[in-house]
């Protein structure tokens, strides 16, 4: 296989038809180097949503109240209703598979206006009231000062804190917000810690853009009485968040006398399945790759086939030549076929490495442009695995055979008195 | 070496079928130096091509050096040409981008014998064809004549018992026809069986048995005593 002739005559058939071999060489290229790109995004893109939910509980569930859906006991249809902090003890009491559980309320900067001032500053941001233990189920890094603590909650202190836009924009960029003031609709807190979130998921609005007080100052400065609008839970591990989703949607609808196949009136997101879902995404992505990029090439191994034909064509009499004196049908073959994966390979390999240095650059290019968590696109390190790369090359030695196959069996049918009579 | 009976031989051509040899029998020596002559049609180009395997045959036997060759697939046919029979073909038939050595050697090639190896046994053929300075130019390169004394050399190399040759002096000039011919008499001289096809007289004259084709049967042989008498009867014709 390694001999110079048989480099020296595949060099030559190429040679003779530089131009075609050269287009039929890119549709090769062309098919390759779309795969790789293509698996590349994808990959990025899964990089950069994966990266950006990884530190997310993945057992963790939401809930929220909504106007009921079905007449229920002697209670009308389209009844407000909402649940209360007695809701949550009674879920952890009843439910032991259950890890965290949080309360959380919230006012929305919708309704106009700024509602959070300081000194000239203003400005319009979410208020939230949370436990300590949300940011267990929604990590936050804590850039200064501190995250609410028990004690907060305890004493219903006045203390709020921030997310990183809101430091921004209601502080210098040199100041040290801790210990500071802020007036937030009408009632002074002190600013304890700044956050910044660590995953793209955002519940109730953007962390950056948030104020967080402790969930019991909350319920008392808003006038809240004992509501609960939102709650947290993740599972304890191991356990299947479906099960608690589905146990505490029965608990709570039955205490709050709200029919059992009301679907709407108790609203729930269930992490684990959006994650689920979002992994079917990926893995749709990746098929559709793979569907693109093996069609793309097959058009250039279709190529690299027609052009074999061609010089089999040509060279009829040679063939004719070398099998009178002697070459048996297999070197025919494994010439031809030789021809054919040289063709595809090499010019593959090139597609290949220019992706996948396609890739690279982009890469470097994102790297160094710094982000947030917020900002940063839904797209990271775009790359393909070594598996992708060593299954690409596989596909082009393969189609390289394949595409030798009609030429070659078409070289065998010629017979040498035939090739030689061809004058 | 060569023993032919009954042989025949027919082409489909769509729905007719042309019948080219009609039970001919052939008996060449070891070291003949024979031609085959005849009108075209008369089946000469066929009966080459069986007697080089290159064809197949319907009917009859043909021992070739005490082997029978009836139906033998590609790969025994390539082989078996490549052992036994050395080719001359009217059109040289070089393969354009090697260079005279590497034509020379290529038979060599296929019995998988090192490069270094046959490229040396090349050149002692080129040398004794006396082309030893032209080792290393493409056929594009050569004349006629030493074009078809590459092809010579590419016959010999692989030591074959039988010298085909399909008129291969058709594409030269005379004087370099008597120059080939010269050749493949000396190399006939060193116990070669050597057949060539021509349908010139007197290139067929210079060789020791003249098998005159007619109809798909051999329609005269004239051996080597009386070859004076057929370069007579050719003259007054």
């Amino acid at each position: 296989m390694f001999d110079l002739d048989r480099w020296n005559e595949i060099w030559n058939a190429l040679a003779k038809n530089k131009v075609r071999s050269l287009l039929t060489a890119f549709g090769v290229f062309w098919g390759i180097f779309m795969l790789i790109v293509m698996a590349g995004a994808g990959k990025g893109l899964q990089n950069g949503v994966t990266q950006g939910t990884a530190k997310f509980a993945a057992n963790s569930a939401f809930f929220w109240s909504e106007q009921t859906g079905e007449p229920y006991k002697g209670f009308k249809r389209g009844r407000y209703w909402h649940m209360d902090s007695e809701d949550i003890q009674y879920l952890k009491d009843n439910i032991p598979q259950i890890e965290y559980i949080t309360p959380r309320n919230f006012t929305g900067r919708w309704g106009g206006g700024s509602n959070v001032i300081r000194g000239k500053k203003n400005g319009s941001f979410n208020v939230k009231g949370d436990y300590p233990d949300y940011i267990k189920i929604d990590p936050s890094s804590v850039l200064f000062g501190r995250w609410i603590n028990e004690l907060d909650i305890r004493d219903k202190r006045k203390v709020c804190v921030i997310g990183e836009k809101v430091f921004e924009s209601m502080f210098n960029p040199k100041e040290n917000p801790i210990g500071e003031y802020l007036k937030i609709s009408g009632v002074y807190y002190q600013v304890v810690g700044v956050i910044r979130a660590e995953t793209t998921i955002n519940i109730n609005g953007r962390t950056e853009e948030s104020i967080c007080l402790p969930f019991t100052t909350m319920l008392q400065t808003y006038n809240m009485g004992n509501t609960v609008n939102f709650m947290a839970i993740t599972a304890k591990p191991g356990v299947p968040v479906s099960i608690i989703e589905d146990r505490v949607k029965e608990l709570i609808k039955k205490k709050h006398i709200i029919a059992p196949e009301d679907l709407q009136a108790f609203s729930s997101v269930n992490i684990e399945k959006e994650f689920q879902q979002m992994n079917g995404l990926f893995l749709g992505i990746q098929i559709l790759t793979w569907i693109v990029g093996i069609g793309t090439l097959l058009a250039g191994v279709i190529g690299v086939s027609n052009i074999m034909l061609v010089i089999i064509k040509e060279r009829t009499k040679e063939i004719g030549v070398q099998r009178a004196i002697g070459a048996t049908p297999r070197m025919i073959i494994s010439q031809i076929m030789l021809e054919s994966v040289v063709l595809t390979t090499v010019s593959g390999y090139i597609g290949l490495s220019i992706g996948v240095g396609l890739l690279e650059l982009v890469n470097k290019v994102m790297e160094n442009s710094p982000t947030t968590t917020n900002d940063r696109v839904f797209f990271t390190n775009p790359s393909v695995s070594l598996t992708v790369a060593l299954s690409s090359l596989l596909v082009l030695v393969l189609a390289g055979l394949l595409a030798g196959l009609i030429p070659a069996s078409r070289a065998l049918q010629i017979k040498p008195i035939d090739a030689l009579r061809e004058e | 070496m060569i023993q032919i009976k009954d042989l025949h031989k027919s082409y489909e051509m769509g729905h007719n079928s042309l019948h080219v040899l009609k039970g001919l029998h052939l008996d060449i020596e070891k070291g003949e130096f024979v031609s085959i002559m005849g009108s075209s049609g008369s089946g000469k180009s066929t009966l080459l091509n069986i007697l080089g395997i290159l064809d197949d045959y319907d009917r009859g036997t043909y021992y070739l050096g005490g082997k029978l060759i009836q139906g033998l697939n590609e790969t025994k046919a390539a082989l078996t040409r490549n052992e036994m029979i050395g080719f001359i073909f009217q059109s040289f038939n070089l393969i354009s981008f090697k260079n005279a050595m590497e034509n020379v050697a290529l038979p060599l090639y296929y019995q998988k014998i090192s490069r270094k190896k046959r490229n040396q046994i090349a050149l002692e053929y080129l040398d004794r064809l006396g082309l030893k300075e032209w080792a290393h130019h493409l056929p594009s390169e050569l004349s006629g004549g030493q074009k078809q004394r590459v092809a010579i050399a590419r016959a010999l190399i692989s030591q074959p018992q039988i010298i085909l040759a399909d008129e291969p002096t058709g594409a030269l000039d005379s004087a370099t026809s008597l120059e080939v011919m010269e050749i493949l008499k000396e190399i006939n001289d060193q116990g070669k069986t050597v057949i060539i096809v021509t349908h010139e007289h007197d290139i067929a004259a210079m060789t020791k048995k003249i098998i005159k084709l007619k109809d798909g049967v051999i329609g005269e042989v004239i051996k080597n005593g009386e070859l004076q008498a057929f370069k007579d009867r050719v003259r007054t014709e």
